[in-house]
């Protein structure tokens, strides 16, 4: 073929291939043929289309999609997976039934354990009234977790009682009961002005007055102790300290002595599991008001050697 | 062919497509006429290369050795790490987030380490390709080395290349079909090996090598290892050349960086034309140049291209045609070099007279340095960041909801999520110190009860690990506090330090 043909033919010369005939600025282009092997891999995937339509949901029919012979589903993955995802918790679930719960902080690895899944609980369950920091909301009269201040104790065990059974609830013969009664109509304005006076002094932020001091001993003192320390066996509140669940205004106190209010709280034990209600009070004793914490730090060596022991073998 | 000439430079190549015979390429382009209608699809055609010896082909066989020996045998490569790290020298521990490189161990908050070293795998590929042209594809390059593999296998089972080119076209009997059964049955195994090398990386050799035997491993394993196998064998096995000429990416993108002064693997056309038989080269000399037409280099080409053709993106630059033509050049009495690597300025001062230049000397040029000096520039500086980094490292997150707490004493309590990290292979104990606060501020920690609070704690971190604490502050009733900064000093004679700055909030809205 001359150089005159190739012309003629509308051919590249270099490579010898025809042109499309198509051309942009100068560039031209090549009418070069498709490998073979393309046009396999196509037919390859369009054989493969039609085994996935049989295999997998594919046609979207009116209410659902049909079904695919494998039975496969997003939804079934998931059952799967958590089931997995349970079965692999199963073994610290156990652990954590096993051991009583004054008990779980000798083991800081298990604890560490029942504070994840509690704190996973308690956004689920608790963060309704006690809110997502736990922080409660005085308005209302849910309590604050965060702080040293337990009406009902906040050593792990009385914590976990106090989430078994709850606070004056109807589901349970052992729940939390503590009652003050009314004062409304026993004293005279004057009187409740000194006893609210008195409760206020007894954290220093009131004027100390005799007359409120007797009222005080008269008809408080028998729950909430005469310094107002309260007393957690029977849930009086102190009136001691900084930290008022519903309010330390003069028109707070007064509303409470002569109309208290009662929180509830359900207890849990007809709703969740024992191990997620333990995790739970190890979460909130966690949250850094919990009393008497019996760590032996000596202990927290221990466990770490464990968890490298298992790194040291390169794969888990 | 895809893209004319893409690669091709500036006028001089031009000149020499001038210059070459018509080919056609065995389409149907010329002979058959136009009423023949074109297929829009073409048949690869085989490339049965022949067996060549020389400098370039053992170069070859250096690197293939020395690349598949790094790829095969690095995975049980030992490296003692101590107790608290594994102790194989080349490990990804994907389920843990570390990178092991020998002495060097890479967490994930360092990933730079591994973009850097990316950057500089791509600088790398620029710095040889502006030195010497496509090595990479010629020599070091995965497919390249695989395909030259098998073809050494089918050399082996079939024979040379007339003997394979006969086996193609002979119909299938028994001889055929146990030769191609037992050369695929090498390929697959090969393939097989090749894809179970690859999960090596990521778990203990040894572990992982037994229980894939026994079925232990994971499916992840499994997988990886069949669809690598999978690939290697078709790619290498079937696709081989194709690979380079219709898929990869790099052709095209070292097309876009090649220029005039790049080395080039070329036909030095002004010499060997006009070509012709030695025979009428013998009886007409003045009128014949040096080739003689003999086709060595088309037969030995491994993506069997005719390099007499000029540069293009068919050409891994291999340099086998070089071997090919220096040994019938030898035979005939003639200068090697005939094809030989030059850059596309080197042929056309040739062409014009020049004397011939040593290839090396191309490699010498500021481009080359440029990229040498970006690759070294990174790599320095990765070295220099690896040997200074510290293995103590702080973050403090505090608690925002609620912000502050009120103790029943009416001190004010802050709690703060810290993060330990310590980089060491063995277990540390760190000092946590308040800086900042007023007298009387002290913390605990969620290991640590209230009745041991103070202006300092130690905590002990394992080895290669980062420890989560929840930390407790107080500060005196009254007192005003703000920023501060907690402090972290290992407890060892480094005594690694870290600090982070943080608020204390209280009622007071500071």
């Amino acid at each position: 073929m001359s150089d005159q043909d190739r012309l003629d033919n509308n051919v590249d010369e270099p490579t010898g291939t025809e042109f499309v005939g198509h051309e942009w600025d100068g560039i031209r282009e090549l009418n070069t043929p498709l490998p073979r092997w393309w046009l396999w891999t196509f037919y390859a995937s369009i054989a493969w289309s039609a085994v996935y339509v049989v295999l997998y949901p594919a046609w979207p029919l009116v209410k659902q999609a049909t079904e695919g012979t494998l039975g496969w589903s997003s939804r079934g993955e998931l059952v799967d997976e958590m089931n997995a995802a349970d079965l692999a918790r199963q073994g610290t679930f156990e652990r954590i039934a096993a051991t009583d719960i004054s008990q779980l902080s000798a083991d800081p690895e298990l604890m560490g354990q029942a504070i994840a899944g509690g704190a996973a609980a308690f956004k689920q369950h608790c963060v309704q009234c006690h809110g997502a920091g736990a922080a409660g909301y005085e308005e209302y009269g849910y309590p604050n977790l965060n702080d040293d201040d337990w009406i009902w104790g906040g050593q792990l065990e009385e914590i976990e009682y106090t989430l078994t059974h709850g606070i004056r609830w109807d589901g349970s013969d052992d729940t939390r009961i503590s009652f003050m009664p009314a004062f409304g109509g026993m004293f005279d304005a004057d009187q409740v002005d000194a006893l609210v006076s008195h409760v206020q002094s007894l954290s220093d932020s009131g004027a100390a007055n005799a007359s409120g001091a007797q009222l005080f001993s008269a008809n408080c003192a028998v729950c909430h102790q005469a310094g107002g320390e309260g007393d957690q066996a029977q849930g009086a509140p102190a009136l001691n300290d900084a930290i008022w669940l519903y309010g330390n205004s003069k028109a707070n106190i007064r509303q409470q002595i002569l109309y208290p209010r009662h929180g509830a709280m359900p207890g849990w034990s007809d709703k969740l599991d024992p191990v997620t209600i333990r995790m739970l009070a190890a979460y909130v004793h966690s949250r850094g008001g919990g009393e008497v914490t019996q760590i032996d730090p000596e202990e927290v060596d221990e466990p770490a050697q464990v968890a490298v022991a298992e790194r040291s073998d390169g794969r888990r | 062919m895809v893209g004319a000439n893409a690669s091709s430079g500036p006028s001089s190549s031009r000149d020499w497509g001038a210059a070459l015979p018509a080919k056609g390429k065995g389409r149907s382009g010329g002979s058959g006429g136009p009423q023949q209608p074109e297929s829009l699809y073409e048949k690869r055609k085989s490339v049965h290369n022949k067996r060549i010896d020389g400098p370039f082909r053992r170069f070859k066989w250096l690197v293939m050795i020395v690349t598949l020996a790094i790829y095969y045998v690095t995975p049980w490569i030992r490296w003692d790490r101590g107790p608290y790290a594994p102790d194989q020298a080349v490990l990804i521990d994907l389920a843990n987030r570390r990178f092991y490189m020998f002495d060097i161990e890479i967490w994930p908050h360092e990933f730079y380490f591994v973009a850097g070293m990316l950057i500089m795998a791509g600088i790398g590929l620029f710095l040889v390709t502006s030195a010497v042209g496509r090595a990479w594809c010629g020599y070091a390059c995965p497919q390249t080395v695989w395909t030259d593999l098998f073809q050494h296998f089918d050399r082996f089972f079939d024979g040379d290349r007339n003997a394979r080119a006969r086996l193609d076209k002979a119909p299938w009997g028994p001889s055929k079909f146990a030769r191609r059964t037992s050369k695929w049955t090498v390929y697959l195994a090969i393939s097989t090996v090749t894809g179970g090398a690859w999960i090596l990386y990521f778990a203990d050799a040894p572990t992982l090598f037994g229980e894939f035997f026994t079925g232990e491993a994971s499916a992840a394993a499994y997988m990886t290892v069949a669809i690598l196998a999978g690939t290697t064998f078709w790619l290498g096995g079937f696709m081989r050349e194709q690979v380079c000429i219709y898929m990869c990416p790099w052709p095209r993108i070292q097309g876009a960086m090649l220029d005039e002064k790049s080395l080039i693997v070329t036909y030095k056309d002004w010499r060997g034309e006009q070509r012709g038989s030695l025979k009428k080269a013998q009886k007409e000399p003045e009128k014949f140049g040096d080739c003689v037409d003999c086709r060595e280099c088309i037969a030995v080409c491994p993506t069997g291209i005719d390099i007499r053709e000029g540069q293009q993106i068919g050409c891994i630059t291999c340099g086998l045609c070089i071997d090919a033509c220096d040994r019938v050049m030898k035979d005939i009495g003639r200068p090697r070099g005939l094809i030989d690597y030059a850059t596309l300025d080197q042929c056309e001062a040739e062409a014009a007279g020049a004397p011939a230049r040593p290839a090396w000397k191309a490699v010498m040029r500021p481009r080359t340095f440029v990229y040498l000096g970006g690759w070294g520039g990174i790599g320095l500086a990765m070295l220099f960041a690896l040997g200074t980094r510290s293995h103590t490292d702080l973050t403090v997150s505090p608690d925002r909801n609620p912000s502050f707490m009120l103790m029943k004493d009416g001190t004010v309590r802050n709690a703060y999520t810290l993060r330990l990290r310590n980089m060491e292979g063995r277990p540390r104990d760190m000092e946590i110190a308040l800086i900042g606060l007023p007298q009387g501020a002290v913390m605990w920690t969620d290991r640590i009860g209230r009745e041991d609070a103070a202006p300092a704690q130690i905590v002990s971190v394992n080895a290669d690990e980062t420890r989560v604490v929840r930390a407790y502050v107080i500060v005196p009733a009254g007192s005003d506090a703000g920023e501060f900064f907690f402090q972290i000093t290992s407890q060892d004679e480094q005594q690694e330090r870290d600090i982070a700055e943080t608020t204390f909030s209280g009622p007071g809205g500071d």
